[in-house]
């Protein structure tokens, strides 16, 4: 098996896929990126906590018009997972109002982004319908 | 008039839209001569200028000095995304206001025409790729299109579906109805990027560009310049009958920034900040939402629209759709919004736009507002939303 690495640091391939967060030990507040300081309440100590993997869609949006070199369309959107909330595009279904809608259940899906010239395969993530 | 209250002598805007004959600081130069000659004063008698730019290649306001006059005077250059026009005039009336200096020059000017999409960054060349995680979240390639979208038109139509999930869904039709109105009000304006009224038919027809929101449902890239003179109520009261007439008091200036809350990192929140500098704005006044007799706010998109009907409180909470079905922000509402065409067919010359809705709503204070007048209008407000985020919001009346 070839070897892989996550789109970004806050995806998790092991056990099973899923998204992890900084949180704030002092006040839960929940961050995707590397943080100096708490935005919510100023203290610097964090811990590593699991996302759960099943949410609802809060937002989205089908960009029709996007730069150079992304294929359109796509769904981005804004899904609620349990307490915390995450941006994703939604994905394995048709990028359409018809098929998309507000409130609808999710589960994260992980996806190939192909391999560099080392080999090394890329893993991103979205959400599909549940 | 009070000693220490602000007040608008002088502003005006350059025509938007393309300009392929002038640059940056002939815009700039253009807005801020005229006005100087609208407040009736000289380069001589500025104590501070205060310029805006996000786009050219810096040092705006020195650059622009030596085409208007070189006095020596302090020059803050400022860049605050979209909010910058108003972050350049809130400049000038803080310090107008700590009684440093008299008066004050703010300009903002940009070109834009034929800028295109904003705010997507792109996909990495493939050629010799290799994944190497880079940056605060460890990204081996671009997030955007991946893991959502950075464009504006698809951020800010986020947050009107998002209005909709909490509230109660918005239709499609529903959002193109505010662009039916703001380019039914540009008909009117001549310093317009567009004077085009479109059907809802033809907007909700024309191209998709993010979901809700389709190419005449976002704000128009394009060239353009506006400044403004400031002083206090003390330098006024030693001005001409004519220029206390036509000064506009400034009765609210309140720059904000987005405060923390769960999910303004995967969304940027627009709501909490333009909300909190509504109500400082409101308070400072001692105005309500139903004192004004016109509103120019931050259309950048028409999903944008709607959600500041409710940050303002121009509505009850979650009755943006209501407000804007009952007809209460068309010219003849109860509350016009945009009558100058907004963003979205006035044009968006980024940090000319924050001082830009200040002259329009000063326009129709001064009863100068031509075919567009709003009859007998005494008390406006003037909003913006710089990404990132910053609002300014700034409450106008009439002088007495």
């Amino acid at each position: 098996m070839s070897q892989q690495i996550a789109h970004v640091s806050y995806l998790k391939l092991e056990p099973k896929p899923h998204l992890v967060a900084n949180e704030c030990v002092s006040c839960g507040a929940r961050f995707f990126d590397r943080r100096n300081a708490c935005a919510g309440c100023f203290a610097t100590e964090f811990r590593t906590v699991d996302v759960p993997t099943d949410g609802e869609v809060t937002s989205f949006t089908i960009v029709a018009l996007a730069a150079p070199g992304i294929p359109v369309p796509f769904v981005a959107a804004t899904v609620k997972c349990g307490g915390t909330s995450v941006r994703g595009n939604i994905i394995n279904v048709d990028p359409t109002p018809d098929k998309v809608k507000l409130g609808m259940k999710v589960k994260l899906a992980t996806f190939s982004m192909g391999a560099d010239d080392d080999g090394l395969e890329a893993i991103g993530f979205g959400f599909e319908p549940a | 008039m009070a000693t220490d209250d602000i007040w608008i002598l002088g502003i005006s805007m350059t025509k938007f839209g393309k300009h392929t004959d002038k640059d940056i600081v002939d815009l700039g130069a253009d807005a801020a001569m005229a006005a100087l000659r609208d407040a009736g004063v000289s380069m001589r008698d500025i104590g501070l200028l205060a310029a805006g730019n996000l786009m050219g290649s810096g040092g705006f306001g020195q650059q622009l000095q030596k085409q208007i006059g070189q006095t020596g005077i302090p020059v803050y250059n400022v860049s605050n995304a979209c909010a910058t026009g108003a972050t350049a005039l809130r400049t000038a009336i803080m310090a107008v206001k700590s009684g440093e200096v008299k008066m004050g020059l703010a300009v903002g000017a940009e070109k834009l025409a034929g800028a295109g999409l904003l705010g997507g960054g792109g996909q990495a060349k493939s050629a010799g790729k290799k994944w190497e995680p880079k940056g605060r979240y460890g990204a081996v390639a671009p997030t955007d299109g991946r893991i959502g979208t950075d464009t504006m038109p698809g951020t800010f139509a986020q947050v009107g579906m998002e209005y909709g999930h909490k509230y109660g869904e918005v239709s499609f039709e529903t959002f193109a109805r505010i662009s039916e109105k703001n380019h039914a009000h540009s008909v009117l304006n001549p310093l317009a990027a567009y004077q085009k009224r479109f059907t809802l038919e033809e907007i909700m027809g024309d191209m998709m560009i993010a979901y809700p929101n389709t190419r005449p449902m976002c704000s128009a890239n394009c060239d353009g310049a506006a400044a403004a003179v400031v002083t206090s109520g003390e330098v006024l009261r030693t001005l001409s009958p004519d220029q206390q007439r036509r000064a506009i008091k400034v009765s609210a200036s309140v720059l904000t920034t987005d405060p923390y809350q769960e999910a303004c990192q995967i969304l940027p929140d627009v709501n909490t900040l333009t909300r909190n500098a509504a109500k400082i704005a409101y308070e400072q006044a001692g105005v309500s939402p139903s004192d004004l007799d016109l509103v120019e706010l931050h259309d950048c998109f028409a999903t944008a629209e709607l959600v500041h009907y409710d940050n303002l409180m121009l509505c009850p909470e979650g009755g943006a759709v209501d407000f804007l079905m009952s007809g209460a922000p068309w010219r003849d509402g109860k509350t016009p919004v945009n009558v100058s065409g907004g963003l979205q067919s006035k044009g968006h010359p980024i940090s000319a736009t924050g001082i830009a809705n200040i002259w329009e709503v000063c326009h129709h204070l001064r009863g100068e507002a031509g075919d567009r007048q709003i009859a007998n209008a005494k008390i406006g407000l003037a909003h913006v939303i710089g990404l990132g985020s910053a609002c300014g919001i700034h409450i106008l009346e009439k002088a007495a």
